[in-house]
């Protein structure tokens, strides 16, 4: 399948251009967050202190790497299970945040907000920890480093290789996909 | 009388932390060529397709690299067949075991996942110990070593039900492929379901265990549970979940089927979901 070449920042004409099961390789930087750090993020945007990165425009990857061996720049780092996320989501696309990589189903809430602030949920696939690695070309701590792997980094990725899985038009294809392909067991 | 063989603990120790290091970053023929199989042959859908290729890619890299498959290298899952005629010097069979565990994640840069209490503490060991370990005495002199690192995000979708002997064949079947149905994209498709029937609820849990282990293109010796297994395999990938639950054929790459004598009031079904990284690897001393 033809994979769409995406470069963040995001802004909204390029994600309303995208649509559930379209191919991306992502280039860029991104930013990752898992559990402990969407709670400090939005208790942060909710004193109205700065968050430590601009989020406009930006791409989070909930993800907890394994430690580096010499010569990656990070260790395995596939994607964690996205819904955890959810509560704290829809206050960060309001800060504008236009893209998540996780795996996973969202819930309707999520859903909602990405159509009402136009963001696209992204898929690297769960398990492929060591490809993703590769497609990592520099790391740099960003903020609660005390947090250790669920520290926020500043992942540079090169050619990622991710599928839409939820568009900013509320197309899911974790719901779509599957009854595509559903058949009926003779009996 | 068979005389007594001798085995040091270090000698259990070192095969321990060969095998985690072998099995976390270096995946099975059988998983291999089934996952080759389905991109070459079998997955029609796109998505899906693009999947397979990912995750086959993966498995070259970590493999060539020397690097984990998963980040989530898992709890550290040991069965020991122990020969009734070795005796273990020099220490401890279970402290060797942990040893060899925590010496595996420490030099192969695996991520330490376990934490001392399951409620209240939650402090991270920091060498991925204590393993779960399954020992059992058999006749002779050797000592067989199985180990499974056994990730979360499938685990969590496995589930056990102690069914009634009137709902049979039928309700193990319904069990088992509603249990992989509704955990959708969660284990990490296309998955290796093991099942286990019959004997007590923990007895049952082990043989569903002890049934992802079993190569993936062996069928079940009795024709009756090879056709189960069968049966479940093809309502399980007529679901359309396919790889990561992106949609497709492929859902599963097998489902095998253990069982045990049981009770007569009860038939006990236990279902242990396997991601697609189905890690183990065994040794014999």
């Amino acid at each position: 399948m033809e994979a769409l070449s995406l470069t963040t920042p995001l802004d909204t004409e390029t994600v309303r251009n995208l649509q559930a099961g379209d191919s991306v390789l992502l280039n860029g930087v991104i930013y990752t967050a898992r559990d402990a750090a969407h709670q400090r993020l939005v208790e942060s945007a909710d004193a109205g202190r700065p968050l430590p990165f601009p989020i406009k425009g930006q791409v989070l990857y909930y993800v907890g790497p394994a430690p580096a061996p010499s010569g990656w720049a990070v260790g395995p780092a596939g994607p964690t299970t996205s819904g955890r996320m959810d509560p704290y989501t829809p206050r960060l696309l309001e800060l504008g945040l236009k893209g998540m990589i996780g795996k996973g189903s969202r819930s309707a809430g999520v859903i909602e907000a990405m159509k009402r602030h136009d963001a696209v949920y992204l898929g690297a696939v769960g398990g492929a920890a060591a490809l993703v690695a590769k497609s990592v070309t520099g790391v740099e701590i960003v903020a609660y480093e005390d947090l250790g792997p669920e520290a926020v980094y500043r992942f540079t990725v090169s050619h990622l290789p991710l599928t839409v899985l939820i568009d900013c038009q509320g197309r899911n294809l974790y719901v779509t996909g599957p009854e595509k392909y559903r058949r009926q067991t003779q009996t | 009388m068979e005389e007594i063989r001798q085995i040091k603990s270090d000698l259990v120790e070192d095969a321990v932390k060969a095998l985690f290091l072998k099995a976390n970053t270096s995946i099975g023929q059988d998983i291999y060529n089934a996952l080759s199989d389905g991109l070459n042959k079998k997955e029609e859908s796109p998505c899906g397709r693009d999947v397979l290729g990912q995750i086959l890619r993966n498995h070259d890299i970590a493999r060539e690299e020397g690097v984990p498959i998963c980040q989530d290298t898992g709890m550290a899952v040991v069965f020991l067949d122990i020969g009734q005629d070795v005796h273990i010097t020099g220490g401890g069979l279970e402290e060797a075991v942990n040893r060899g565990v925590a010496r595996a994640y420490e030099e192969g840069f695996f991520r330490k996942s376990v934490v001392n209490d399951p409620l209240f503490d939650r402090k991270n060991t920091g060498d991925n110990t204590p393993a779960v370990i399954h020992a059992r005495i058999v006749p002779g002199r050797l000592l067989d070593i199985m180990v499974t690192p056994k990730g979360f995000g499938s685990e969590n979708m496995s589930a056990l039900k102690m069914l009634t002997p009137a709902e049979g064949v039928q309700g193990v079947e319904n069990f088992v492929v509603e249990t992989v149905i509704s955990a959708g994209p969660n284990p990490c498709p296309p998955t290796v379901v093991g099942v286990g029937v019959g004997g007590t609820m923990e007895k049952a849990a082990l043989l569903a265990k002890r049934a992802t282990l079993r190569p993936v293109n062996e069928r079940h010796p009795d024709s009756r549970y090879a056709e189960l297994e069968i049966r479940m395999f093809e309502r399980i990938n007529n679901s359309g979940i396919g790889p990561a639950g992106l949609g497709g054929r492929i859902t599963s790459l097998a489902v095998h089927l253990e069982h045990a004598p049981a009770h007569i009031a009860g038939t006990a079904v236990a279902v242990n979901v396997c991601c697609h990284a189905c890690r183990h690897a065994q040794v014999t001393l």
